[in-house]
């Protein structure tokens, strides 16, 4: 009945002041909302439906990967094992870094940004939500293409970082490689869109008010993440496209017969290399900035530290690739810079570090399962810090690099520093998403099988290190005596294993058969706290106001603004500095040409793995699919 | 199958583990100056980020024990200083770390005089070892083990031929890569007897897992009887046995990757096999040489090391046995 009532009184340009209270959230319902079904599921452009599949894929990307490391401690539980011949090994291994990765770490940050950033600043939909739409189809291709290729016995066996020679021309035969190269370029066209849109919206469309100071943490981080991707990404994209111009039409960017250079590769994968782990971590430390105010009862100690500490954290994660690169014999004064440099690092985080505990200090902590996940990030991040600390010295790295012990290392910082948060992130935002909370009970016994079981797990890792054992090796003799530790490690690997099956237990039980949520069930601050659970298709039916840094704890009652249109898709836009309000502007429509410019793009990526002609007559389709996708629109733009 | 190659494998552990007891690849247990200064830095910065980890996780502990009592104002206030003091405890306890760093690694300056210079060149899956001297008639190539005198400063001088490897003797020193189109140095000094295994560390292909090499630490006097040893061209056949092994060695397709010096062997592609038996194993560290071993080896080297280059070579019975047994003499 409101239906037909609103088709009567909505002209053009009317606005929320002009229809009553109670039809409006129908009305914009109407023009915000996706259609059901299949066409609906691939035109869609709401960043939350976006997110959350891109959520949901990333995780079962995890769960694939956590499956191929398994497999690798049962190769290794003992000694000159043979469940496993070394080509699967190598592809296995390849497989688990470059998933967790490129298909996890970064996109699933990504992916909770595209979800929550746009309901935390107060706006309609994020920036430029067809690039959104066109990112999650290009990750999610990239990702089949990787995966189908490992499925065909043609997965990439040269290691997650894929050191020419021996992903060159010349060693790594076939097309392994290229798959490799060129799941890269899908994933950063994905990433670098996601990132783009990111600083767009934060800088653009926060709610008015929402001053820089004023800005909840989490938006930071991924602001500082964002600008992290856009100037990381492009050093890996001239990196794998001179590799794949190495290996398809004969470049010799990196053969050194020719006068390339093997070092070469090495630089400019560790350019982006290094950052990239910065690109996982501070999302995850945004994540704790969230989450430890809320259950500490107390506003955040040190916000202005904790900005500066991100922003520190961001610039310096760009001066520290060469201590990956220790052992390659570059110069001894070098090496001393970049040992400073990696040392120095730790002052930003350490930063971080106090500031949270001083809020825990000073605060009335609530012990719920995302607080738990977060003790388990103390408990565990601090190790990984501290033995990046111990690899940042040069002479400490020659001991220790290539072996267990940077194995141990990097997953206490990626597991302790991003996957725990992440995980408590999922317990914290999930009542939002979906409108159920997750089970407390089974919550804690996820923290206690996943902080045991990781800790079994790589701790023994860094004895085996130092007593000798060099990563990516499919086996070792039975005289070097790791055998009892590995199966130790490979047993305890089995506990972590089940606490994350117990973990996707939880959340698909809670999906189905939660308890209800409310709009606010954790007593949280932030502004996406202040719309339904789970938000509307227009997230908010009248854009709030923000007065202080935070705005649910402060303001009984949330001001709002007036005077957007409803009859067709508007978000407000503000200035960078103080949001204060600037314009109204049109936010696209749905959509099937995002989908359509993803298919063409991955055809020409694909094809181009087996011929260079791919790049000419692939072009074509991808013209059509970008000409129909930027197709003018018949209603003149923005008048206002 | 893989219970016999275990048994095999189970000699090699009283072998190598003679000299320095249970582990004899480990960066704990150092024998040599350069691997003693790490070990000590090492066990340093652990003792100091573990004193830095209790810390932490008892300021955590503190804030949970009172977390059912309201901060007061001047607790506020005093977290502000509690901060700022912790940082700059931060930046000094950084920069000490730093400073022991450096330190560290001024204590393993590479100029010495008068070093053993050898060079050492990785092949997928196998390293090349070229003894250098001012004189070239001193001058010899063999493959796989390195033998050096106690005490005295050796420099290594590290390529690659086709990968990325990297050359780790834990025992010994860090480790350091070897790079095809660049060439690396690290000096190694062992103090006490023994032998090191040493093992790639950069991942380099299929075979990574098998390409060890063992380092043989002796004093000065048996270092220099090997090396006059090792200079000597390969012994002439004794028994029939041998001769046939030779002859099928020569003329077969044995000799277009192997060189053995004396013979008309003189493939490139392959480790040099001249003194193959006075060496404690083959394959890169895989197996102990022993006659059987070595005919093992031939018979069927893809099943040993699946994925190394060495082709399966058809030859009979008889021949194998012949080859074994002559390559079994190369002492």
């Amino acid at each position: 009945m409101s239906g037909s009532y609103l088709e009567q009184v909505v002209q053009p340009d009317t606005r929320d002041t002009d229809i009553p209270p109670r039809l409006l959230g129908p009305q914009l319902e109407r023009i915000w909302g996706t259609p059901r079904g299949l066409w609906g599921f691939l035109t869609t452009v709401d960043h939350k439906r976006i997110g959350q599949r891109y959520i949901v894929t990333a995780f079962i990307f995890l769960a694939m990967g956590g499956v191929l490391a398994l497999l690798m401690r049962l190769q290794l539980s003992g000694p000159e094992r043979r469940f496993i011949d070394p080509d699967r090994y190598n592809q296995i291994f390849t497989m688990h870094g470059t998933n967790m990765m490129f298909l996890f770490a970064v996109p699933v940050m990504e992916a909770v940004a595209v979800y929550i950033v746009p309901l935390m600043v107060g706006t309609r939909n994020i920036a430029f939500p067809r690039l959104n739409a066109f990112s999650y189809w290009m990750f999610l291709i990239g990702g089949l293409v990787l995966w189908v290729g490992f499925a065909l016995d043609m997965g990439p066996d040269v290691g997650w970082f894929a050191y020419v020679p021996l992903s060159g021309p010349q060693y790594g035969a076939g097309k392994r490689s290229d798959i490799w190269a060129q799941m890269i370029t899908f994933t950063e066209i994905a990433a670098l869109a996601v990132a783009v849109e990111l600083v767009v919206t934060i800088l653009k469309q926060r709610a008015p008010g929402m001053t820089l100071d004023r800005i909840p943490l989490f938006v930071w981080a991924m602001l500082v993440t964002a600008f992290a991707v856009i100037c990381a990404m492009p050093a890996i994209m001239i990196a794998s496209t001179s590799l794949i111009l190495d290996r398809l039409v004969g470049t010799h960017f990196f053969n050194p017969s020719e006068g390339g250079d093997v070092l070469l590769w090495q630089h400019l994968f560790w350019f982006f290399g290094h950052p990239e782990v910065y690109i996982i971590f501070l999302p995850a430390v945004g994540m704790i900035s969230s989450i430890i105010p809320t259950f500490a009862r107390r506003p955040i100690v040190g916000y202005l530290p904790l900005v500066l500490a991100l922003i520190a954290t961001g610039i310096l994660a760009f001066g520290l690739w060469v201590h990956h690169m220790f052992v390659t014999g570059l110069p001894r004064l070098g090496e001393s810079f970049f040992t400073a440099s990696s040392m120095a690092i730790a002052v930003p985080n350490g930063i971080q570090i106090f500031c949270w505990l001083a809020t825990l200090v000073l605060g009335r902590p609530v012990l719920k399962t995302p607080m738990l996940f977060i003790l388990a990030f103390f408990f565990t991040f601090v190790i990984g810090g501290l033995s990046g600390v111990m690899v940042a010295s040069v002479p400490f790295d020659t001991q220790v690099h290539d072996t267990y012990f940077v194995v141990a290392h990097f997953h206490y910082v990626l597991i302790g520093g991003a996957v725990f948060p992440l995980m408590g992130a999922v317990y914290y935002w999930f009542p939002k998403i979906t409108g159920r909370m997750m089970s407390e009970r089974i919550g804690r016994w996820v923290v206690g099988l996943v902080v045991v079981g990781f800790n079994l797990t790589f701790f023994p890792m860094h004895i085996l290190g130092l007593q000798g054992m060099p990563r990516r090796i499919y086996t070792y003799q039975p005289e070097l005596g790791w055998g009892p530790l590995n199966l130790f490690v490979s047993l305890s690997g089995c506990i972590l294993a089940a606490g994350f099956v117990l973990f996707f237990f939880d959340v698909v039980r809670s999906m189905r058969s939660g308890a209800p949520a409310s709009d606010n069930p954790w007593q949280a601050a932030t502004l996406e706290w202040a719309t339904s659970s789970p938000p509307p298709s227009y997230n908010f039916s009248r854009i709030p106001v923000v007065t202080s840094a935070n705005p649910l704890w402060d303001a009984t009652i949330l001001p709002a603004t007036r005077g957007l249109r409803v009859e067709r898709r508007e978000l407000l836009v503000t200035t960078v500095v103080d949001a204060e309000p600037q314009a109204r502007e049109s936010s696209p429509s749905d959509s099937i040409w995002p989908f359509w410019a993803a298919v063409t793009t991955s055809v020409l990526l694909v094809s181009s793995i087996f011929t260079p002609w791919a790049v000419v007559w692939g072009a074509i389709p991808v013209t059509f699919a970008l000409i129909g996708w930027f197709w003018p629109k018949s209603t003149p733009e923005d008048l206002a | 199958m893989i219970r016999r190659f275990w048994r095999r494998m189970a000699w090699i552990v009283p072998l190598a583990c003679s000299a320095c007891g249970e582990t004899f690849q480990s960066a704990l247990q150092p024998a040599g100056p350069h691997a003693a200064s790490l070990a000590r830095l090492i066990w340093s910065f652990t003792a100091i980020c573990g004193v830095i980890w209790l810390l932490v996780m008892l300021v955590l502990l503190f804030a949970l024990w009172r977390r059912h009592r309201p901060a007061e104002a001047r607790h506020e206030r005093r977290a502000t200083a509690i901060i700022g003091a912790a940082v700059a405890a931060t930046v000094l306890i950084i920069t000490g770390l730093t400073l022991m760093s450096y330190a560290a690694t001024r204590g393993l300056s590479d100029d010495a005089p008068d070093p053993v210079v050898i060079r050492v060149r990785g092949y997928q899956w196998w390293w090349e070892v070229t003894y250098a001297d001012r004189r070239p008639e001193r001058t010899f190539v063999t493959a796989n083990e390195i033998h050096i005198p106690l005490h005295r400063p050796v420099r290594l001088e590290l390529t690659a031929a086709d990968v990325i490897h990297s050359f780790w003797v834990p025992n010994l020193a860090g480790k350091q890569d070897l790079i095809p189109g660049r060439n690396n140095t690290l000096t190694i000094v062992a103090d006490a007897p023994g032998t090191y295994r040493a093992q790639c560390a950069e991942f380099c292909g299929l075979q990574h897992a098998h390409m060890a090499l063992p380092v043989i630490a002796e004093d000065a006097a048996a270092f220099d009887t090997w090396r006059q040893a090792q200079l000597a061209e390969a012994p002439a056949p004794v028994t029939a046995e041998q001769a046939a092994g030779r002859d099928f060695f020569t003329a077969g397709p044995c000799s277009a990757c192997h060189t053995v010096r004396g013979t008309s062997a003189a493939g490139r592609l392959g480790p040099d096999l001249t003194h193959v038996a006075s060496r404690q194993t083959i394959a890169a560290g895989q197996l102990p040489t022993t006659r059987g071993s070595l005919a093992a080896w031939i018979a069927d080297p893809q099943t040993i090391k699946p994925g190394n280059n060495m082709p399966l070579v058809p030859m009979t019975p008889d021949q194998l046995q012949s080859v074994s047994a002559w390559l079994a003499s190369l002492r």
